[in-house]
C-alpha cells in the first residue's frame, strides 16, 4: 500500500511537471501580454520595451518557465497584466461562486440520476425505461449551450414577454452576496448543468444496477424470500454504487474549474469565465494559474479516488 | 428468470452462428450490427444527413450562404428563407447545408489525426515498454488531466495566432478550419492511446507474435502487420464515437468564437451569434443549427454503440 502510494505520488509529480511545461509554452506564446498597451497613447515604444525587460518577458523561455515554477511552488502565481491584481486573489474571489454553482448542480444531478437510473433498471424495457433511455441518449448528444440558450429563450425572454414571473438572463448586474439574488440567478445555469450531466450519469446507474441484479447473491436474496425492496436497497444498490463512486470521485476536481460554457452564457462570475475572459486577452499568468489549480486537483483526486475505492471495495488490492 | 431466457437466447444465437458455412469476421460483425436496431437507425440517420448536405448544395449556391443582406436581417422562417436569416441577413438554410459540410469535414479530419496519434503513441508505448512507455504514458496522463475544454482553448489560442485564408478546389476557406481540425485532433487522442496500449500489451504475449519474432520479422513488420490489424476493431469503434466527440468539440470551440471564423459557416459558429440575438427572440437562429448538431451526434453515437457490440465477439448474448 505505502510503496504503491509513493510510486503514484512520484508519477503524479512527474505528470504535473509535464502539465506545467505544456501549459506554460502554450499560454506564454499564444499572445503578447503587452498587446493591450500598444494602443495606449501615454506609453511610448521605449517605455513599453523597458516594461517588457523589467517584467522579464524578454528572457529566454526556459528562464521564464523556471522563474514562474519557482514562484508557483511557493504559492505565488504572479499578477495579471490586465487587472494588475495577484492571480491568487482573483482565483480566491471566483472560486466560492463556482463551487456554489457546481456543488449545487452536482448534488441535484446525483439525486435525479440515481432516481431515474433505479427506475429505469427496475422497470427494464418498460415504457418509462424506454422514455428515460431515449432522453438520456438525446441529452448525451447535446451541447450544453443548446439547453442553456433554450432555457434563456423560454424562461427569461418569453416569460418576460408574456408578463409572467421570469428568470434573469444573467446579463443584468446583481450582487452575489444577496442570497435571494444568488438563488434566482442560479436556477437556469444549475438546470442546464443538471440536464446534461444527468443524461450521462443515469445511463451509468442503470447499467451498473442491471449488472448487479443478474448476480447470484441477488438471486439468493430473492430465493430466501426477501422483499423486492430489501433486495434492491440492501443488496443491489450498495454494490451497484461502487463503480459510481469512481465516476463521481473523478468528476469532483472538475467542479473547481467550473463550467466554462455555462458560466459564459449565463454571465456567472466563476472560474470558468475567469479563465475564458483572460484567455481571450492573452493574460497568461491568470490562465496558467487556473490551469495549474484545476489540473493538480485532477491529478490528486485520481489518486484519492483509487485509494478510497480499495476501502469501499475489499476485492481490490493495490500493488 | 430474465437471465435464464437471455442465456437460452444466447445459445440459440451461438447455434445460428455455428451452423451453415463458416463466416468471415467481417460477415460476423455485419450480422451482429444488423440485429442492433438502434444502431441501424443511427446508420440510416447518418445516410439521410449526408444526402441532405450533398443534395442541398444543388438547391443553394455557396454565395447564398455567405452573402450579406442587411434588409432581410433577423427575419423568421418564411417561404423565401426556410430557416430564417441571421444577424447579417445570411440565409439560414444555406448556412446549415454548407456549415454541415464544414462541421462533418472538420470532424472526420480531426478523427483521422486522433486515430493516427493515438494508435502511434499507444502502440509504441506498449511495444517498446520500459522508459519509452513511462514517458509516453505520463505525457498522455498530463494531457488527460487538463480539462478538455480548457485544453482546446489554450491550444486554439496558440495555433490561432495568425490565420490565413486557404484555397482548396477553387473554394476559399478561412484558415481557421485547418486550425480547428488540428486542435481537436491533438486534444482527443489520449483515451484511444490508452486503449490501444492495453490491447497491444495483451497481444504482445500471444504465441503468434513470438512466432513472427522467431521467424525474424522486423519490429515495424510485427507492429504494422500483426499488432495494428488486431486492434482494428477497437480503433474503428473509437473512430466512430470519436467523430461524435469531434463534431461536438467543433461546436463548442466555434461557439466560443475560437473555431471556424465567419463568413465560412459551421454549425457551431452559427450559434455564436444566436447567443446575442436570443434575447430578442430570434429562436430560429438557435433551434435549427442545434437540431442538426444533436441529430448528427445522436445518430453517430447510436451507430458507435452498435458497432462496439458488433465488434465484440463476446457480445452475442446482448443481441
Amino acid at each position: 500500500m505505502w510503496t504503491y502510494l509513493a510510486r503514484r505520488l512520484i508519477q503524479a509529480i512527474f505528470t504535473l511537471l509535464i502539465i506545467t511545461v505544456l501549459c506554460f509554452i502554450l499560454t506564454r506564446l499564444s499572445a503578447d501580454p503587452m498587446a493591450q498597451y500598444a494602443t495606449n497613447p501615454n506609453m511610448s515604444v521605449a517605455d513599453r520595451a523597458a516594461l517588457r525587460a523589467r517584467l522579464g518577458l524578454d528572457d529566454p523561455l526556459p528562464v521564464q518557465y523556471f522563474r514562474w515554477l519557482g514562484m508557483a511552488v511557493q504559492g505565488e502565481l504572479g499578477r495579471s497584466f490586465f487587472s494588475k491584481q495577484p492571480v491568487a486573489t482573483m482565483i480566491a474571489q471566483r472560486l466560492p461562486l463556482t463551487l456554489v454553482l457546481m456543488v449545487t448542480a452536482e448534488i441535484c444531478t446525483l439525486t435525479v440520476a440515481l432516481t431515474l437510473g433505479i427506475i429505469s433498471a427496475v422497470k427494464q424495457y418498460s415504457f418509462l425505461d424506454n422514455l428515460i433511455t431515449a432522453f438520456s441518449f438525446i441529452g448525451y448528444s447535446m451541447p450544453i449551450f443548446f439547453i442553456a440558450l433554450g432555457l434563456i429563450l423560454i424562461f427569461a425572454v418569453k416569460f418576460k414577454q408574456m408578463g409572467w414571473p421570469y428568470m434573469p438572463t444573467g446579463a443584468d448586474i446583481w450582487d452575489p452576496k444577496n442570497l435571494g439574488e444568488l438563488a434566482r440567478h442560479m436556477v437556469l445555469p444549475v438546470s442546464a448543468l443538471v440536464i446534461i450531466t444527468t443524461a450521462n450519469y443515469s445511463r451509468f446507474v442503470r447499467s451498473s444496477i442491471l449488472e448487479v441484479l443478474g448476480m447470484d447473491y441477488v438471486r439468493t436474496a430473492r430465493a430466501k424470500g426477501l422483499t423486492e425492496r430489501a433486495v434492491l436497497y440492501k443488496h443491489a444498490l450498495r454494490n451497484a454504487a461502487l463503480p459510481f463512486v469512481t465516476i463521481v470521485g473523478l468528476d469532483i476536481p472538475y467542479l473547481l474549474g467550473g463550467a466554462l460554457v455555462t458560466e459564459s452564457v449565463f454571465a456567472w462570475p466563476g472560474m470558468g469565465r475567469l479563465f475564458w475572459e483572460y484567455a481571450q486577452r492573452g493574460d497568461f499568468p491568470v490562465v496558467l494559474g487556473v490551469l495549474l489549480i484545476v489540473s493538480s486537483a485532477v491529478v490528486f483526486f485520481t489518486i484519492i479516488t483509487d485509494i478510497v475505492y480499495t476501502f469501499v471495495d475489499p476485492r481490490i488490492r493495490l500493488s | 428468470m430474465s437471465s435464464e431466457t437471455s442465456t437460452s437466447h444466447g445459445i440459440a444465437a451461438l447455434k445460428a452462428e455455428s451452423t451453415g458455412s463458416a463466416l468471415t469476421p467481417g460477415q460476423l460483425v455485419w450480422r451482429r450490427f444488423r440485429k442492433h436496431h438502434m444502431a441501424l437507425g443511427g446508420g440510416i440517420g447518418i445516410t439521410l444527413l449526408l444526402l441532405f448536405i450533398i443534395i442541398g448544395t444543388i438547391f443553394t449556391p455557396l454565395e447564398k450562404a455567405n452573402s450579406v443582406d442587411l434588409k432581410a436581417r433577423l427575419s423568421p422562417p418564411s417561404g423565401e428563407h426556410w430557416l430564417g436569416t441571421d444577424s447579417t441577413g445570411r440565409d439560414g438554410f444555406s448556412r446549415v447545408v454548407y456549415g454541415g459540410q464544414i462541421s462533418l469535414i472538420v470532424g472526420m479530419l480531426a478523427v483521422i489525426i486522433e486515430i493516427s496519434v493515438g494508435t502511434l503513441i499507444g502502440g509504441v508505448a506498449a511495444y517498446y515498454s520500459g522508459w519509452v512507455d513511462a514517458i509516453l504514458m505520463r505525457f498522455t496522463e498530463a494531457m488527460l488531466s487538463i480539462p478538455s475544454l480548457f485544453l482546446l482553448i489554450v491550444l486554439g489560442k496558440y495555433l490561432g495566432k495568425d490565420i490565413q485564408t486557404i484555397e482548396v478546389f477553387g473554394l476559399s476557406f478561412s484558415g481557421s478550419v485547418g486550425i480547428v481540425i488540428l486542435v481537436i485532433g491533438l486534444t482527443s487522442w489520449m483515451y484511444l492511446a490508452r486503449i490501444v496500449r492495453a490491447n497491444v500489451l495483451s497481444l504482445k504475449e500471444m504465441d503468434y507474435i513470438s512466432a513472427a519474432k522467431s521467424l525474424g520479422a522486423s519490429n515495424s513488420r510485427i507492429f504494422f502487420s500483426h499488432l495494428v490489424p488486431n486492434t482494428l476493431g477497437i480503433i474503428i469503434v473509437s473512430a466512430t464515437l470519436g467523430l461524435a466527440g469531434a463534431i461536438l468539440s467543433e461546436a463548442y470551440v466555434s461557439f466560443l468564437g475560437l473555431g471556424v471564423q465567419p463568413p465560412t459557416a459551421s454549425w457551431g459558429n452559427m450559434l455564436t451569434s444566436a447567443q446575442s440575438f436570443i434575447q430578442r427572440g430570434a429562436w430560429w437562429m438557435w433551434v435549427f443549427p442545434s437540431m442538426f448538431i444533436i441529430f448528427t451526434i445522436l445518430a453517430i453515437n447510436l451507430m458507435g454503440d452498435g458497432m462496439r457490440d458488433a465488434f465484440d465477439p463476446h457480445s452475442s448474448r446482448h443481441m
